[in-house]
């Protein structure tokens, strides 16, 4: 089936198979790699990306179902004056990742709850990630990204 | 100022955070084009003989390019141990998971399709899948080896160790089998040139190790096999080298004649990937009733799994046998067993975690029984600041400690006193929610017996610095730490420093990350390259200011005459344009260094339903010298996650007929971010003289303090119930079994 999506700002159509899967059509189709597959089960949340704003776990999305719908993957994230995203400076100065491969998925995951959350507490960001795993990090860090993108205090 | 010791946030980053890294899967190399993709057709039963494969309806399937067996392939046997373990599995499989076939398509998605339809018919065969049924013998792996016990080390035990004691302790105490799983699964990409020259891009912490094992495998030289390292999305220690698997299909690119792709699925990591850690050991300990442990003795059983890939793991773990502490008598014994199940090989900390859990258990069954504060028993034993360098009667020469510094310091961070206190108020007032206190001192061996490591420094015409290192990060941020090491020797800014790893062509003689020794190795290395770089400089500038090389000295990044700043300066780039300046160096030959620390774990234990939460970890990790706080900071961090992760919720369990039953991450516990507090980090430096740095490895020392520290607390939580010990890891159900037997027997 034909499906025509938008992912970063730009639209993307292809002829795909039914089970087409919506990471497979990002990193394949539109050729964006920073979103990660990690497992086989919607567990790690390394393919998570924003669809219409709300940040989904693309490997449980078919790219049928994103049909004229819109996406944004790392790669399409921009602060407000064109630069970094806050929390793309907040995961790089809070050392928020170290292998990287989670951090495509962690900081989209990031933008939602911080997009219903501005200003959660440590407990509420850890409650808010649980979806996403990080092998290497221990989450500590994570925790303080989000927290200083929120302009909130961080616990080094 | 110095730049080494401040906070650097990582030069990594940038391309991570804005376009993602670019691992293995991620690689769009024009050499790869037309690339067909790969799946390993993998043994679904532990133990079988193979009747027959049928490939003819797979081959049948839309996209399939071809279906290679071990019929088709024509490469000398491997070995493991003692025994040989197959490329592809043609006879009999041993494990859930062994590669059988090598399925090759032009799509991704006609992998798991075509996959499916190879049809092979299993003669099941009886399964031993534990230690107890390996050593009783009855059905065995390797036939013509006789047994199952395929290394035995020591166990003469004269049986007048424990003669002088007061108190005798012994138990049996069981480290499980937990799984690596990086994130980024393993992947390989590989094209054969027309040079005859196989390029392969693996996911490895080891380009050169790779390099070695594939060439050997395909009984080619190793110049013609040029292995790059992309993006690494973790190790952990099961990346070392190359697996089998990039052997096999460096052969079907070649046999088929095209690029192959292979990225394996989570499940698949969960059961191929080697898994770490999966020994039983005995412990025991005797002493004085003033809290002198006389005598301890070691008896280590390690599930090798089908094939012994890594049979180092046992004997290390005798090795750190007796921690940090000094105790008169010593006995240790190993033995290493195969079980029908995943290979079992290095996993962060590969056989010191597992040391620390025995004696740090041993060391507060010992203070339960004779009824002595857990901190008092370890201070009594400590090896003492005055002692080093100290010899263990293992073997273990340890270059630094200090070992009572780090315990105090974690246990006045935490307040020790007042969490006996509010212990003790609790169980008073019968509170069913439980406080337990878990304390674990290790010391942890790091960059050992596993050779030097190169470095090579380059000073580019423009005075920009291009350094070049056999260590291997993926994730540790040791790109930064380098270059923060380099500005400051040589005066350059880090933004003109590149730091090159993990191509073969460029980095030919390395020895790669893994121990936690790539700062002492390969940051010393490169420490080395750069002194003899400044010294080439400094006799071009000596003739530039017409002075003698003996007076220049490099301050500020420009060289100068001492004492006469009137005569002038010179440049790196005016140099740099004068002759090649460059160094090549080989450091070391691995003389390991042995980071030392206390953690201090606080639990809290619904006695009514088993659940266990964390609430606190303080953790003194003594390293040395710190480079970079953040990176090490960071290093200890993931280190505490999943050392926590392994006393509390990780573990790879098999079914009676050696099924795993946690082979996706749906049932595997990865630990998550609600299930950790935030880390509390106490500070300690104590050098080594053994390396140009004074610093000691950081990568693995938390893993290996955090996981007995949990441990311990959960168990002291339920001491007064009459718990003395429970088995990781601590589950809901285990917590609650234990609580619930030992109210039984009271």
């Amino acid at each position: 089936m034909k499906v025509s999506i938008e992912i970063n700002g730009r639209t993307v159509t292809g002829e795909v198979e039914d089970r087409t899967l919506l990471v497979h059509f990002v990193r394949e189709r539109a050729g964006l790699t920073a979103t990660n597959v990690g497992c086989d089960t919607t567990s790690c949340g390394a393919c998570t990306v924003l669809l219409d704003g709300e940040s989904v776990k693309s490997c449980t999305v078919l790219a049928a179902q994103a049909d004229g719908h819109a996406v944004t993957t790392l790669e399409g994230l921009r602060g407000e004056d064109g630069g970094l995203h806050p929390l793309q400076r907040a995961f790089r100065e809070e050392h928020g990742l170290q292998c990287g491969f989670c951090t495509p998925g962690m900081i989209m995951a990031a933008v939602s709850l911080l997009e219903h959350n501005p200003k959660p507490t440590r407990h509420e960001v850890r409650d808010g990630l649980e979806g996403n795993l990080c092998r290497c990090t221990g989450y500590h860090n994570i925790v303080n990204a989000v927290m200083n993108a929120s302009g909130q205090e961080v616990q080094r | 100022m110095s730049i080494v010791g401040t906070r650097v946030v990582r030069i990594e980053d940038q391309q991570l955070i804005t376009q993602g890294g670019t691992y293995v899967e991620d690689l769009r190399a024009e050499a790869l084009t037309g690339a067909v993709h790969a799946m390993f057709v993998r043994s679904p039963i532990a133990h079988a003989r193979i009747v027959s494969i049928d490939t003819s309806a797979a081959l049948a399937a839309p996209g399939v390019v071809a279906v290679y067996t071990a019929a088709d392939l024509d490469l000398a046997p491997h070995r493991a141990g003692p025994v040989v373990e197959p490329w592809l599995a043609g006879e009999v499989v041993r494990y859930v998971g062994e590669p059988v076939a090598l399925v090759l398509t032009e799509e991704r998605y006609q992998l798991a399709d075509a996959a499916e339809l190879v049809d092979i018919d299993y003669d099941p065969l009886d399964v031993v899948a534990s230690i107890d049924s390996a050593l009783a013998g009855e059905t065995l792996l390797f036939p013509d080896q006789g047994t199952n016990l395929l290394q035995t080390t020591g166990g003469e035990f004269d049986g007048t160790a424990f003669d002088d004691c007061e108190v005798v302790l012994t138990r049996t105490i069981v480290n499980q089998r937990v799984a690596p799983a990086p994130l980024e699964v393993r992947g390989a990409a590989c094209t054969w040139g027309a040079d005859g020259r196989l390029t392969l891009w693996l996911s490895t912490q080891n380009a050169q190790i790779a390099r070695s094992t594939v060439a050997k495998g395909l009984g080619v030289r190793s110049a013609d096999v040029r292995v790059i390292t992309p993006d690494v999305g973790g190790g952990f220690g099961a990346k070392i080298g190359a697996d089998p698997e990039p052997v096999v299909l460096g052969w079907a690119a070649k046999r088929a004649g095209r690029p192959v792709r292979w990225t394996e699925t989570r499940s698949e990591n969960l059961v191929a990937m080697t898994h770490g850690r999966a020994q039983q050991n005995t412990i025991t300990i005797g002493g004085r009733r003033d809290g002198t442990v006389l005598a301890f003795r070691l008896e280590v059983v390690q599930d090798a799994g089908a094939y012994p890939r890594a049979l180092f793991l046992p004997t290390l773990t005798e090795l750190m046998a007796t921690g940090v502490y000094h105790f008169p008598k010593v006995e240790t014994s190993s033995r290493a067993v195969v079980t029908n199940t995943t290979p079992i090989a290095a996993y962060r900390g590969a056989g010191r975690p597992e040391a620390t859990a025995a004696i740090e258990r041993a060391m507060d069954l010992f203070a339960a029984e004779i009824g002595m504060d857990p901190a008092q028993v370890r201070r009594v034993n400590f090896i003492r600041p005055e002692e080093f360098p100290y010899t263990s009667p293992t073997g273990a020469s340890y270059d630094t400690g200090e070992y009572a510094q780090a315990l105090d310091r974690v246990l006045a961070a935490g307040g020790y006193a007042e969490l006996r206190a509010e212990q003790a108020r609790r169980r008073e007032t019968g509170d069913p929610v439980a406080l337990g206190l878990g304390i674990a001192a290790y010391v942890e061996i790091t960059g050992g017996d596993s050779g030097g490591e190169s470095g090579r420094v380059l000073i580019n015409a423009d005075g920009s610095v291009t350094a070049w290192t056999g260590s291997s990060p993926h994730g540790q941020g040791l790109d930064s730490t380098l270059a923060m090491l380099l500005s400051d020797q040589l005066g350059v800014p880090m933004d003109k420093i590149t730091i090159r790893h993990g191509d073969t062509d460029e980095v030919p003689r390395a020895v790669g990350t893994f121990g936690s020794r790539s700062l002492q190795l390969g940051g010393s290395a490169l420490r080395q390259a750069a002194d003899q770089v400044i010294e080439q400089a400094r006799a071009l500038a000596a003739d530039r200011l017409e002075a003698s090389p003996d007076d220049i000295e490099l301050a500020d990044g420009s060289f100068r005459v001492r004492g006469a700043p009137a005569s002038g300066s010179v440049t790196w780039a005016q140099v740099a344009g004068q002759a090649e300046l460059t160094a090549d160096v080989w450091f070391g030959e691995g003389t390991p260094t042995f980071p030392f620390g206390a953690h201090l774990a606080v639990v809290e234990v619904d006695t009514l339903t088993g659940k266990v939460v964390l609430k606190r970890i303080i953790a003194c990790d003594d390293a040395g010298p710190v480079v970079n706080p953040l990176t090490f900071q960071g290093q200890r961090h993931g280190g505490l996650g999943q050392g926590v992760a392994q006393a509390l919720l990780e573990v790879m369990n098999y079914d009676a007929d050696g099924n795993p039953t946690t082979a996706t991450l749906a049932d595997y516990s990865f630990i998550t971010a609600p299930e950790l507090p935030d880390f509390e980090l106490v500070e300690s430096e104590t050098p080594t003289t053994r390396n140009l740095l004074g610093v000691k490895g950081i990568g693995e020392a938390a893993t290996i303090g955090s996981t007995p520290a949990v441990h311990n607390a959960v168990v002291d939580a339920l001491s007064h119930l009459g718990v003395r010990h429970l088995d990781m890891p601590a589950t809901p159900l285990r917590v609650w079994q234990a609580i619930t037997d030992a109210r039984k027997a009271n």
